[in-house]
């Protein structure tokens, strides 16, 4: 089963500005550490929300866990066996569109199961194309479809590989207010039928009170852990009508830094 | 508007060749030494019908397809080696800077003694310089791909050859006809200049051979059909461009 445990890990980045300066070479001093001291553990099924001041390093926590970054110390297993690498068993929703622009969302698509053989495959492709209502947009490149589309095909390339773990950068931000709603809706409906372990790194905090199975706050750069809660509400849910909700939304504000929500 | 975008470059042109005439006509100048349009066309009509245009010109187009079609498939793949590997551009780099700047016009005495006469040291010479351009601009589309999609390409356990043929080759497409179109332009003037020293043949030549001849008329229809076959290859390598999966190399951004 894919639990995903986050052991002790920090990660610095070296400060090429103040690296660079005199040809010294890179020492402690030169290193910017982004994320300290982080310990999570994320069970099989769980929707994650992850909230936390911009620049605190919610992506790289996001990268590690996908493989594309190691920790400077510490350690990120799935399944206990330490990531060595990129999988298709995790699938990276990017932040920016990470569609290849000269495939058509067919051929998106298809990257993840282009392995297995032809009837299925055409199925497969079909049903997630159909499930994410781009039907009819097959052979678009991606240039000629909306922000929302481009979410909801990226999310179709992602479901068709069938991962143990879905790992969402920001996959509503630059959305307009509709459209935003919709693909969390896809979010939400997809992971009620998927039950795969899915983390979600949002800005909005009405986004992780309403998807989350847990939301999960980020202090500001060194980054920690400052809040952790679960959700023990149903979907859909209704935010303003849940007392609970709504004071742990009026916690989180205050935790960012805004002291008034209006 | 689609008549518009045929029809007024025609008209423009019209007015050109009148003014051209009347120019010479009321300049004083002597006919030898600017030649007006009426005269041209004609000198032209007459190099057609004997058929010295066109040999001139296939033999131009000849060594210009070769050499530069000799610089596309050496210079790409070595663009983009240079790009993906770490030591080959440390190696090769700095002498690939070095030599870009040489005008390739600078070569012609060392191709001669090399290529002795004909086709081989002028070919030689396109190649020379359409070769520096394609390795530099390869390279660099294949050092600005974004890393997303090499992350994208190990998230779904890309092959070495995936990574090659379903990200790099495709990402610098639009990059590589921008520089086929400025290469084919930069091939086309130095082809001009190569058969004015090394060969008995192409438009180069045919200039070279009129102004011996003093016949400047026929230095003008030379002219005129290098500008032509220009337009055309121009257009050739831009059409490459349309191809629908390289549309979005020029709406993103
Ligand atoms: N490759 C890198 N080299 C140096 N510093 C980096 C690198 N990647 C990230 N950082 C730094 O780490 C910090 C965290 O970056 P990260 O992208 O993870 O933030 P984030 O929480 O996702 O922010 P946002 O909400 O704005 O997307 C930033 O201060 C950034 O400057
Ligand atoms: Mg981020």
């Amino acid at each position: 089963m894919s639990c995903i445990q986050v052991k002790n890990l920090k990660k610095s980045f070296i400060d090429r500005r103040r690296a660079g300066r005199g040809g010294e070479r890179a020492s402690l001093g030169n290193e910017i550490l982004v994320l300290d001291n982080i310990n999570l553990e994320f069970a099989e099924g769980e929707l994650v929300c992850i909230l936390g001041p911009s620049g605190c390093g919610k992506s790289t926590l996001l990268r590690m866990v996908a493989g594309f970054d190691f920790p400077t110390t510490g350690e990120v297993l799935i399944n206990d066996e330490p990531v060595t690498g990129s999988r298709s068993d995790s699938i990276f929703v990017f932040q920016h569109s990470g569609l290849l622009p000269w495939m058509t969302v067919w051929e998106n698509v298809e990257l993840g199961v282009r392995h297995i053989q032809d009837p299925e495959k055409t199925q497969t492709i079909q049903e997630y194309i159909a499930m994410v209502e781009l039907d009819r947009f097959e052979h678009h490149y991606p240039h000629q479809l909306s922000g929302g589309m481009l979410r909801r095909a990226e999310l179709a390339r992602a479901l068709a590989v069938n991962p143990n773990t879905l790992i969402m950068d920001e996959p509503f931000s630059g959305l307009d207010f509709l459209t935003h709603m919709k693909v969390r809706e896809e979010v939400v409906n997809m992971h009620e039928f998927i039950q795969k372990t899915t983390l979600v790194v949002t800005h909005d905090i009405d986004d992780a009170l309403i998807m989350g199975d847990r939301v999960i706050v980020m202090s500001g750069r060194p980054s920690q852990v400052k809040l952790d809660v679960k959700l023990p509400y149903g979907r859909p849910r209704d935010v303003l009508k849940t007392p609970e909700l709504m004071a742990l939304r009026d916690e989180i504000f205050f935790m960012l830094g805004v002291s008034y929500v209006v | 508007m689609g008549y518009k975008k045929t029809v007024l470059p025609f008209i423009t042109l019209f007015f050109i060749l009148l003014l051209w005439e009347l120019v010479t006509r009321f300049s004083g100048w002597s006919r030898n030494v600017f030649p007006g349009s009426i005269a041209v066309l004609t000198s032209m009509g007459e190099l057609i019908a004997n058929g010295t245009l066109l040999k001139n010109t296939v033999a131009s187009l000849f060594r210009v397809s070769i050499g530069f079609s000799l610089a596309v498939v050496l210079g790409v793949p070595l663009g983009i080696i240079l790009g993906r590997v770490e030591i080959a551009k440390l190696l090769f780099n700095p002498l690939i800077q070095f030599l870009r700047p040489i005008s390739p016009l600078a070569w012609i005495p060392l191709a001669m003694l090399w290529f002795g006469i004909g086709d081989p040291p002028a070919i030689f010479l396109i190649f020379l310089a359409s070769f520096f351009p394609m390795v530099v601009s390869t390279s660099v589309a294949v050092e600005s791909i974004k890393p997303t999609y090499f992350q994208v390409a190990a998230n779904f356990n890309f092959t070495r050859i995936e990574v090659l043929t379903k990200i790099v080759i495709p990402a610098i497409i639009p990059q590589v006809i921008t520089a086929l179109r400025m290469t084919i332009a930069i091939a086309w003037l130095v082809v001009v200049a190569a058969e004015m020293i090394a060969v008995q043949s192409g438009l180069g030549y045919l200039i070279l051979d009129a102004r011996n001849a003093l016949r400047m008329d026929y230095v003008m229809v030379a002219m005129i059909v290098i500008g032509i076959i220009g337009l055309l290859l121009d257009f050739i390598m831009r059409s490459l461009g349309n191809i629908e999966s390289t549309a979005w190399g020029r709406l993103t951004k």
